[in-house]
């Protein structure tokens, strides 16, 4: 897919063509740093998404879920299996190519204290991606990260730019994460529990931008979390995943309301809602 | 017989030169013994900052400016070296939010617990290796511990695991008061339901009183008798955690919190913000700190600032529409609608 710099109307993280991840048989061993024997973060797991679709991963701490995503962003290499975003291979990427895949493969982390550089302005760190893969100009660049903040509601976006990380509030660094994320207008967006240590009353506010960016722009997203909440919220499809392997999957809200897996029945008793949690009262 | 009263507590934090912050403004509770308390609020409320206040944990920037905390009886506001130190001795302590933080990386759980021991032991007390392990053994077992983790280094540790044990040392001297503070925010579902059920099961066996800060309604509401809500400093709320799972009047923040939840296996499922943030804690309230995110906010809220009044069974509510008295909320509903 190229990218035409020069086309203004683009809409900001927009992204065309977008292809489907597969994921097949992928197997990823640590070997043990005690005693003997390997332990298998991922065990054989297969998946697809869809071009435009959020499917979410979850599971427990431990699952593999963490490290899925670090073999489909090409942190890391698997054992065995293929992982393909379109036509480009991700599991046997030589070196050259990973430039392509970090251009069309994004993440979102979960600490947005610690994913943001501290000695870098907001407009710095959500500018350069865009340089770096879109080869826009620094002028270009300087519009472009105004309506990437815009369009994650940091608004107005000139009074961000100039802003240090330790000079905004936690919701408002994710949305930093998440700007400079689509910043080289990628095609799937993988977030690994971006909401966990942003308060509550925030939560919503990210779940909802990170639906409406996949919804708009056509992006496919890997949701990554424990947490079966925001999962319902935000995606399509699920797969539950416990110790490595993937025990159920389907469409969310079937799958959380008719578990059939005991893990998954497991996740969803372990969810401490009171009455008033379950029956909110409306204003 | 109330274990801990807290009068006009203030915290300041004041950061070399720079502006003061009033993270606990005006704050006074009290502490029933064997009572299970939550303080529920966003971040920067001052919940944790009011925990470490009613501990004296307090460390610079952060000081008490004013206010009264009576521990049994005893002033502790005041207290300094081996004064405050025999009123930790057996009083109270404190389980803090990462495991991993509060435990020392270069000593096993087995120094830990010792250097606990040793550290308060009394006149004429003597821990032998031996008297350590065997009252290790006997703590890790309270909290579900198997005793070969006492020879353990904490990285060795699962998050759990190391909460767990973190857990075991604050009751290594069966204090009369322990402060969780956030003590399951860092770790999964699963283990965090069964650590939350671990406490309660503690608390109810042991009769402690327990103080329990998080962000997390639902696992305060599952977990307490009383929750107290916090909002920019100040309690908004204060009531039997079952009146609040029952509905009934609550403060607005309280009611927007509660919205920021549901339930996955609901037909429908909701999930709302609360839009805008809290306020600048550097400048002095003279109206209703949460006025500019309430959805019922009308002229007085934003002038005068409502104090925390009785509501029926026993509950407070510092509202000018939800608080006070019926007929004022009656008016306050009419006046929002």
């Amino acid at each position: 897919m190229e990218h035409d710099p020069k086309s203004e109307k683009r809409l900001v993280g927009f992204a065309e063509d977008v292809p489907s991840l597969t994921v097949e048989h992928l197997s990823k061993g640590y070997r043990r740093r005690r005693g003997q024997g390997i332990v298998h973060a991922v065990d054989d797991v297969s998946f697809v998404i869809p071009a435009g679709t959020a499917v979410g991963l979850v599971g427990a701490s431990g699952s593999g879920k963490s490290t899925i995503a670090r073999l489909v962003t090409g942190i890391e290499k698997p054992d065995t299996g293929d992982i393909r975003f379109g036509r480009l291979s991700i599991a046997h990427a030589p070196h050259r190519s990973l430039r392509e895949l970090h251009r069309k493969v994004q993440m979102v982390f979960q600490d947005p204290y610690g994913a943001l550089n501290p000695v870098h302005t907001v407009g710095y760190m959500v500018s350069r991606p865009s340089i770096n893969y879109l080869n826009m100009s620094s002028a270009q660049a300087a519009k472009h990260t105004e309506e990437l903040l815009e369009r994650v509601g940091l608004s107005p976006p000139k009074q961000f730019v100039d802003k240090l990380p330790h000079q905004l509030s936690g919701g408002q660094r994710q949305r930093v994460v998440i700007a400079r994320a689509l910043a080289c207008e990628p095609q799937l967006l993988i977030a690994d529990e971006p909401v966990s240590m942003l308060d509550v009353s925030l939560r919503a506010g990210i779940l909802r931008l990170l639906a409406d960016l996949q919804r708009d722009s056509g992006l496919s997203l890997l949701y990554i979390t424990h947490d079966l909440l925001s999962a319902r919220v935000l995606t399509d499809h699920i797969l539950v995943l416990n110790r490595g392997q993937i025990v159920e999957q389907g469409v969310t809200k079937e799958v959380l309301q008719h578990p059939t897996d005991p893990y998954t029945k497991q996740l969803l008793d372990a969810l401490s809602t009171p009455e008033v949690v379950l029956n909110p009262r409306t204003p | 017989m109330i274990l801990l009263e807290a009068k006009g507590v203030n915290v300041v934090y004041q950061p070399g030169r720079g502006e003061r912050i009033w993270a606990v403004r005006d704050v006074s509770l009290s502490l029933e013994e064997g009572e299970f308390v939550g303080v529920v609020g966003e971040s920067g409320c001052g919940k944790s900052t009011l925990g470490f206040a009613l501990t004296q944990m307090l460390q610079p920037p952060a000081f008490l400016e004013s206010g009264v905390i009576e521990f049994r009886g005893v002033d502790i506001a005041g207290l300094r070296g081996e004064g405050l130190r025999h009123q930790r001795r057996r009083g109270f302590a404190v389980v803090l939010q990462s495991g991993m933080n509060a435990l020392n990386p270069v000593r096993t759980i087995h120094h830990q617990i010792g250097d606990v021991l040793q550290a308060h032991k009394l006149g004429g007390e003597h821990w032998s290796k031996d008297a350590v392990h065997d009252r290790g053994v006997e703590l890790l077992g309270m909290v579900g511990l198997d005793s070969s983790v006492l020879g353990r280094f904490p990285h060795e540790l699962s998050g759990g695991m190391r909460q767990r044990a973190a857990i075991a040392l604050a009751l290594a001297l069966e204090p009369e008061l322990i402060v969780f503070d956030e003590p399951t925010t860092a770790l999964d579902v699963i283990v965090q339901a069964a650590l939350m059920e671990m406490i309660k099961e503690l608390q109810r066996a042991r009769g402690f009183t327990a103080l329990l800060i998080s962000h997390d309604m639902s696992v305060v509401l599952d977990a307490t008798d009383r929750a107290i809500v916090m909002y920019a400093g100040r309690i908004v709320e204060d009531q039997g955690s079952m009146q609040m799972v029952q509905g009934g009047r609550h403060h607005p923040y309280t009611e927007a919190l509660f919205r920021c939840y549901a339930d996955p296996r609901a037909d429908d499922v909701v999930l709302q913000d609360i839009p805008g943030s809290p306020p600048d804690l550097s400048l002095p309230d003279s109206s209703c700190a949460f006025a500019p995110r309430c959805t019922i906010a009308e002229g007085r809220c934003w002038h005068e600032r409502p104090l925390l009044a009785e509501v029926g069974s026993g509950g407070a509510i510092a509202c000018h529409l939800r608080g006070s008295s019926e007929e004022s909320a009656m008016e306050g509903r009419q006046g929002g609608a």
